[in-house]
């Protein structure tokens, strides 16, 4: 598996990083560096083998359905950029 | 009946398929423990996880879990003992984690059939494809202020159960059938309000067409359709604009639209393509969600009577019409008041259930129904309790009052709020059942119209209603309707 310049120009767009036209080609080599390296575990022969969720026998933990958190707005809003009348204010969106 | 659409060139086939979006009753969030109520001040309702401040960690909520695999024994669906959750990752104001937990490849409930009825009485059966738990996000308003939106993180985190139905529809009628279908099992198994005025029932409406026998065309998705007649427009919307490019010799694109409410049609949506590439993969923040078969069967157990089940035991055990019965489970709060009245009906009469059925169910689809819908009101708001709608039929299978009196005191509890007893003692509107008064009554009648009794005697039938008629007006409409005739008639044929 490879990628090449416009799969990085892509990526960084789905995930908004800018990333300039001159940093692409090595951008793409060193994301290929990456996959080339963690392909070798390809090698491994894993047919019949579950995959492994975690290192430690454990079980999914659960709550039990009750209002325990909160009712402190000035604290979610503390470090939004700007905040009114109670919302988060953003640039405007349109869709 | 031919459910395909007449083109200028020919007839097409419509393909529909549905996903919905089911808000999850529930307490709190499905990975955080803030409150799910709606209406509340804005952010009010938000934790640091919801919120998505870094190093929060999401902790399921079980009760969420159990309501899943509710709704999907409801829709009689595979349930899956382990299931997988997933982040779908995207950039909008509203998702403050930048990705929506969901299910991807391994969902909690997996494929099922429910039946549909449609109007002419026959029923289809629509596929259900899988049924998966996700974080619904938070609430943007774009209309408060010139240039921000403004973000309301209450709704982020609540439980969603996203039901997505086999590509089985072919028409309007039968998503509309499906949606509600869906909708009343979500309520009568307690899972789901279902109230799409408040978001908590909307639906992605796919539609495409193609000629009969052919491969499947192109679909688009409309997104947060939030009403069946809306649904409804957007498919019929759809259909013609689909088949007028086609027509035309163009090709639909694959795309998201948006439906516009002011004129009922449908745009194309102007996110780019791109934004749906979602990228999920597994989150490494939450294991597999692994439950038993003894959890399943224990909920299975405990699950609420469902409304076809309902309303076949309405029509088998309580002797009521087919069609009073359908009307009365189509919404559970209607089938609820039925079922109280009828047990509070039983209680004062002291008669069988079977014997009450009919008048009860009359009553409630007929009188109430026609009440509620003059004062613009539901079930839940019914003017008339339970209490004093059991007395006054009470009175009316005691013999206290003739059907027609019933209707007349019903008229007064509506207006007065008092009680029916009261009302028939304060109006004096007793059933005359005194035979020998009425027949005094009969006889002063026959006397003052003797020509109409020669008339009746020598073959007009028809003025049998006119005595009737006067025993009634001199009554006041009081009188016994069985009794009059029991005496009448013997005299008159004389």
């Amino acid at each position: 598996m490879s990628v090449d310049k416009e799969t990085v120009a892509k990526i960084a767009n789905l995930a908004r990083i800018a990333v300039s036209e001159d940093e692409l080609e090595s951008t793409a080599g060193e994301l290929n560096n990456i996959l080339d390296w963690v392909e070798q575990l390809s090698e491994v022969d894993t047919d019949g083998v579950e995959p492994m969720t975690s290192v430690v026998a454990a079980a999914l933990p659960r709550r039990v359905d009750e209002v325990t958190d909160g009712g402190y707005r000035d604290q979610v809003l503390k470090n939004a950029p700007a905040s009114e009348h109670g919302f988060f204010a953003v640039p405007k969106v349109i869709e | 009946m031919s459910n395909l659409y007449q083109g200028a060139t020919g007839d097409w086939e419509v393909v529909i398929g549905l996903e919905i979006h089911a808000q999850v009753i529930s307490e709190s969030k499905l990975f955080s423990g803030s409150s799910t109520k709606f209406g509340s001040e804005p952010n009010t309702q938000v934790s640091f996880v919801c919120s998505a401040q870094p190093g929060m960690l999401p902790v399921i909520n079980d009760e969420c879990v159990r309501q899943a695999i509710r709704t999907g024994l409801a829709m009689g669906c595979q349930i899956n003992l382990r299931s997988v959750f997933d982040r779908k990752n995207y950039f909008y104001a509203d998702l403050p984690q930048g990705y929506q937990i969901s299910q991807f490849k391994d969902p909690i409930v997996g494929e099922g059939v429910v039946t549909v009825d449609l109007e002419d009485g026959s029923t289809k059966d629509i596929g259900v494809e899988r049924l998966h738990l996700e974080q619904d996000a938070g609430k943007s308003m774009h209309d408060q202020h010139p240039t921000m939106t403004y973000v309301d993180l209450n709704r982020s985190g609540v439980a969603l159960m996203e039901i997505v139905s086999m590509p089985d529809m072919r028409s309007a009628e039968e998503a509309g059938a499906y949606f509600k279908k869906i909708r009343s099992l979500v309520r009568y198994a307690g899972t789901c309000d279902g109230n799409m005025d408040q978001g908590s029932m909307r639906a992605d409406v796919n539609v495409s067409v193609r000629r009969p026998g052919e491969e499947l065309g192109t679909r688009t998705e409309t997104k947060n359709v939030n009403s069946i007649r809306y649904m409804m427009l957007v498919i019929e919307s759809e259909i013609r604009r689909q088949v007028g490019v086609l027509e035309d010799g163009g090709t639909i694109a694959q795309e998201t639209r948006l439906f516009e409410v002011a004129t009922g049609t449908t745009r194309t949506m102007r996110s780019k393509e791109e934004a749906h590439d979602y990228r999920y993969f597994p989150d490494p923040d939450l294991l597999p969600l692994e439950f038993s078969q003894e959890l399943v069967d224990k909920l299975a157990k405990e699950m609420p009577e469902l409304a076809d089940a309902k309303r076949d035991r309405f029509i088998k055990d309580l002797h009521i019409t087919s069609y009073n019965a359908s009307v009365l489970v189509a919404e559970k709060e209607s089938a609820d008041y039925f079922e109280e009245l009828l047990a509070a009906t039983v209680a004062k009469t002291a008669k069988p259930v079977s014997e009450l059925g009919t008048l009860v169910s009359n009553w409630v689809t007929g009188d109430l129904f026609g009440a509620l819908k003059k004062l613009g009101k539901g079930i839940t708001e019914s003017p008339v309790s339970i209490e004093h709608a059991a007395e006054l039929l009470n009175l009316q299978v005691d013999g206290t009052i003739s059907g027609r009196i019933a209707k007349e005191v019903f008229e007064l509890m509506l207006e007065t709020g008092s009680s029916p007893e009261t009302i028939v003692e304060e109006k004096g509107l007793k059933q005359v059942s005194d035979t020998g008064a009425i027949e005094t009554m009969i006889d002063e009648i026959l006397a003052a119209n003797a020509d109409k009794v020669e008339q009746y005697r020598g073959g007009k039938d028809k003025l049998y209603g006119f005595f009737v008629g006067q025993v009634m007006k001199q009554t006041g409409g009081k009188a016994n309707p069985q009794v009059v005739n029991q005496l009448l008639r013997p005299k008159l044929d004389g």
